[in-house]
């Protein structure tokens, strides 16, 4: 019987090892039936967007809490661009504040997620936005 | 095909996506199995299995490495369960290859097993076949549990590495449990550890239980002490790698690499059966209800279940002993 | 027994009649909940009375200040000698940014600094590594070499004021050059005071500031303990850490418990390793925790935690000396209790969880600014956090006693229980052969994550309340001033390292980690060899590459 299951990955760029809200997720998502591959922390843009494609996940969901989401986020969605993988939905969460929210939307991030919200609201939007291709 | 011709040029998006397919039962991957096939049988396939926390990943890491350095280029499945009560799975082996994940010779996917029985993914053995035709010169297959589970990997694997670690309480249960008679090579990881000699002694004596005779390929045992030593552990990968190689050629020499070869397309061959007669028939009688109302028969005693089976063979099969 | 027969049979029978009267009262006006627990989900009665501490001793469980065991507090007359120590965490940009932070908090009646480092520091990355890229400044000082650690303690007198230096991985290098900067402003080693973070085994469980594996992690911890003993005797070389065990998401029994066996581990380690006396160098020890929303559950912790080490090191490890006994802390409010949203009430929780710290007894007190979700505290939110504690200190009158609360049935019945809770576990992970295997096996980490996913659950499903997130939740966002950490900041530093590099003498460099590598190899103390590699102004990344080199690199296992 066809069992079409959404791959996810969820990464954490950069040096920031905080990783309470990707483990979190990381369960979350695995509760919700979808696949989950977890990269762990301190991992370069390259290796995040190279790991997505091998892996043919649907989503990817970044987390970065040091501040330096400017450039690592964006730059995952333009790897994976050069690579011809733009059908790969990227969003992210962390502590980013509105005034970057702009700049983050323009480089091709799908959703943004700040502290507070539900796990049940970032898998209906999953649920709502990403169908597993 | 086109599909065909990008996964032979080693198109690792083409790749991805075949196994994603199998993976998920969408017909079409069995068409493009199909065509590859003629195709197949090229790579040296590696299984490494052991208890979780044995530092499997972490071995195939170095050993991904050691290929690397001499100009071998490398395939890698990593097989992790899926939760029996959500469906869903973290794959988290990943995490401790990801130095090698820019490198483009090599391949690491991660497959879950989707309840498979075996503890091996259903597609595992077709994704071989993809990574095989990708033209990696090794395929390496990682697979978890304890046990009997274990023991599939055997039906696909040309070389069976089972990793072990001292102290962990389970390795004699593992034993128990039928690794022993198909492991190739036996690994004691992080043999720094006290408990080390124990289990080594508990290998041997199994091993000479076993009534090797001299011309057998014998299991090796061998002791990989903490990876935290850089130089020591370098030089204990260099073994591993030898000894992995002489294995197969081992296998080459002796001519038996075909006994291996064979004993996955009877695997293959028993599964395509299944997938082919079995299933429609079993996925037809759940979706009636049928397959429920023989259970109130046979539970009310008014059949049994050989007869029921005798039934629906005779009505779906022509002719079961043709 | 703690009470006499007659007071608990008295009590027995006014409880049977309150036990009544409550049955009546809950059938007419229900309780708003079924069930009443702590932030870490551990379950309160509705009543705690003596029946609930009738088992106590009071000389062996409870006794005096300055007395084993310490649940009182380590000073005889708590802090009417002198107030904890108003420590705020700080530090970004560029090492002069930093510097002037500092001047203007110890304007503002600061008395001990501590120093907050950014990403490439923490992990032992210079600015100019391509893994650094994005992140110089962000979350704390860029520190390259010795060059701008001058610079971050221009004007502060070493010899006075005692620096706490949030580091881990790197802590070698940075004391180092602490110890070098002192040494050029003719302070010697004897007279600086301060605390390096230094606690490796609390990144391997929570916070994973990750370099060397964890048996050489702890080598390198025993190696500063060893210095510190013997040549830097104010200083504290490790702050045993559950502040971010709690932060990844622990219960507040596992943050104890863990906390303390990490603490185990590296007096073992001292112990075996270097041959030291318990005794010469355990009262340098000093530890870190969290201070969390829920009051009692903090305060509890604190006790315990004092009288849990006190038992250890004078049973385990045969210490005979009071000041091995003391557990001295400092503690740091939740960055975790606080919200993005209706950020005002940040302030409220701030206070909260300090004064839970102060009548917990911790001899130092960070206090969080009300923007810390969203950036590094701006120059008015961190006053008003520094603030916090001061009006504690001076207005409230929570300073006045010594241990108010001691006695209460409730505080010591729940500090109790909480112990023997810490217990458990510390035998437990005894048995798996101590925290590096149980680290190794994953288990508190493992732990850890089971009540974090838990607690985002009971958040998600309203079982437990954060205002402005699931509850009383509102539009109007209260909007912030963010302190911005220019981009440029990135740009200007690498400059400033490129010049060191160009004007300093390679040829010294190269010797200089050439002696530290082989005293890596040869097992001996790196701290000397540390501090001349940092005077030839070798870089943290160039040091950390040296033991990266000698002990390999250990990558994050993400276990979930």
């Amino acid at each position: 019987m066809v069992d079409r299951k959404l791959r996810v990955m969820v990464a954490k760029p950069g040096l920031d090892g905080h990783d309470r809200g990707a483990r979190v997720l990381s369960r979350c998502f695995r509760d919700a039936g979808f696949e989950v591959i977890y990269t762990g922390c301190h991992q370069t843009p390259e290796q995040i967007a190279t790991s997505a494609i091998q892996e043919d996940v649907d989503l990817v969901g970044l987390s970065c809490l040091s501040g330096a989401h400017r450039y690592l986020f964006p730059r995952v969605v333009e790897i994976l661009k050069e690579q011809g993988a733009d059908d790969i939905t990227v969003i992210c969460g962390g502590i980013i504040p509105d005034q970057d929210f702009k700049g983050l939307y323009d480089a091709g991030l799908k959703a943004i997620f700040t502290p507070g919200t539900t796990l049940d609201s970032i898998l209906d939007w999953i649920r709502n936005n990403v169908k597993p291709r | 095909m086109e599909k065909v011709k990008k996964i032979r040029e080693g198109d690792v998006r083409t790749a991805t996506r075949v196994i994603r397919n199998l993976e998920d039962n969408i017909p079409e991957a069995k068409t493009t199995i199909k065509h590859i096939f003629p195709y197949t049988g090229k790579a040296h396939v590696i299984g490494v299995t052991g208890s979780p926390g044995a530092g499997k990943s972490t071995l195939i890491d170095s050993i991904i490495a050691s290929y690397r350095e001499k100009g071998k280029t490398v395939g890698v499945l990593l097989v992790d369960p899926t939760s029996p009560f959500t469906g869903g799975a973290i794959l988290g082996d990943r995490i401790r290859l990801q130095r090698h994940t820019e490198d483009p010779g090599v391949f690491v996917r991660s497959l879950a097993t989707r309840g498979a029985l075996g503890g091996l993914s259903k597609a595992v053995g077709d994704a071989i076949h993809v990574l095989d035709v990708m033209g990696k010169d090794v395929v390496i297959v990682e697979t978890v549990g304890t046990g009997q589970q274990e023991v599939e990997i055997i039906n696909h694997a040309h070389t069976v590495i089972v990793v072990l670690i001292p102290g962990m309480g389970d390795e004699i249960q593992a034993i128990k449990a039928g690794i022993m008679e198909i492991a190739d090579i036996f690994i004691i990881n992080k043999a720094d550890r006290e408990g080390t000699g124990k289990l080594y002694r508990d290998i041997m004596m199994m091993l000479d239980m076993a009534g090797f005779s001299k011309n057998d390929w014998r299991p090796p045992i061998l002791r990989v002490e903490s990876i935290f030593v850089p130089e020591t552990f370098k030089e204990k990968v260099k073994e591993v790698s030898e000894t992995i190689q002489r294995h197969y050629d081992y296998l080459l020499e002796r001519g038996l690499l075909g006994n291996r070869v064979r004993r996955k397309t009877l695997h293959e061959l028993n599964e395509a059966l299944r997938a082919c007669i079995l299933e429609p028939i079993l996925n037809r009688l759940v979706a009636d209800g049928e397959l429920e109302r023989m259970a109130d028969r046979c539970l009310k005693k008014e059949t049994d279940p050989y007869s029921c089976a005798e039934e629906v063979a005779a009505r779906c099969l022509k002719d079961p002993a043709a | 027994m703690y009470f006499a027969q007659e007071l608990l049979d008295k009590s027995s029978e006014m409880r049977k009649k309150w036990e009544d009267e409550v049955r009546k009262t809950v059938s007419k006006w229900p309780d708003q909940r079924e069930r009443w627990s702590t932030v870490s989900d551990l379950e309160i009665k509705r009543l705690y009375g003596p029946e609930d501490i009738k088992d106590m001793d009071f000389a062996k469980d409870i006794g005096y200040p300055g007395q084993f065991p310490y649940l009182r507090g380590n000073q005889v007359t708590g802090y009417r000698g002198k107030y904890w120590t108003f420590r705020m965490f700080s530090g970004m940009g560029s090492a002069k940014d930093t510097n002037e932070r500092w001047h203007l908090l110890l304007k503002a009646g600061q008395t001990g600094l501590s120093t907050a480092f950014d990403f490439p520091t923490l992990m032992g990355y210079d600015t100019d590594s391509p893994k650094a890229r994005g992140e110089c400044g962000k979350c704390g000082v860029a520190i390259d070499t010795l060059e701008d650690f001058l610079v971050l303690v221009d004007g502060i007198p070493m010899d006075q004021i005692t620096t706490s230096m949030t580091i881990n991985p790197p802590a070698t290098a940075l004391w180092a050059m602490y110890c070098a900067a002192a040494q050029m402003k003719g302070v010697p080693l004897t007279k600086i005071g301060g605390t390096i973070q230094n606690d490796m085994l609390k990144e391997f469980i929570a916070q994973k500031t990750l370099m060397c594996p964890p048996e050489p992690s702890v080598k390198l911890i025993s190696d500063t303990v060893e210095f510190g003993t013997k040549f830097v005797p104010r200083w504290n070389t490790i702050s045993i850490s559950g502040y971010h065990i709690r932060e990844a998401g622990s219960t507040a029994v596992q943050e104890l418990a863990f906390t303390i066996r990490d603490g185990v581990e590296y007096v073992d380690d001292v112990i075996k390793r270097k041959g030291l006396p318990v005794d010469e160098f355990a009262p340098r020890l000093s530890f870190f925790f969290n201070s969390h929303i829920d009051f009692f559950e903090e305060i509890c912790k604190l006790r315990a935690a004092r009288r849990l080490w006190a038992k250890l090191m004078r049973d385990r490890f045969g210490a005979k000396d009071p000041r091995s006994w003391w557990m001295r802390f400092h503690t740091q409010t939740a960055g975790c209790s606080l919200t993005a949203q209706q950020p005002y009430n940040n302030v409220v929780r701030t206070a909260t969880e300090a004064l839970a710290a102060v009548l917990g007894g911790t001899q130092s007190l960070h206090t969080n600014s009300l923007d810390e979700v969203w950036c590094l505290p701006s120059d008015h939110a961190v006053q008003i956090a520094l603030r916090t504690q001061q009006l504690i200190a001076e207005e409230t009158g929570a300073a006045n006693t010594v241990d108010p609360l001691a006695g209460s049935y409730f505080v010591e019945a729940l500090t109790n229980e909480m112990e023997e809770q810490a217990w458990d576990y510390i035998y437990k992970i005894d048995e798996m052969g101590g925290m590096v295997a149980a680290i190794e096996k994953g288990f508190p980490q493992l732990e850890i994550s089971d009540a974090a996913y838990k607690f985002q659950q009971q958040i998600d499903s309203c079982e437990k309340i954060m205002i402005g997130v699931n509850k009383y939740v509102s539009e109007d966002k209260g909007e912030i001033p963010f302190l911005e950490i220019d981009d440029a900041v990135e740009t200007q530093q690498i400059e400033r390292l490129a010049a060191v590099r160009r004007k300093r003498d390679g040829k010294a460099v190269k010797k200089s980690l050439a002696d530290l590598k082989a005293a890596c190899k040869k097992g001996e103390n790196v701290m000397p060899y540390c501090i001349e590699a940092v005077k030839s102004l070798a870089s943290v990344q160039e040091i950390c590459d040296v033991y990266r080199d000698v002990y390999g690199e250990y990558r994050d296992p993400g276990l979930y």
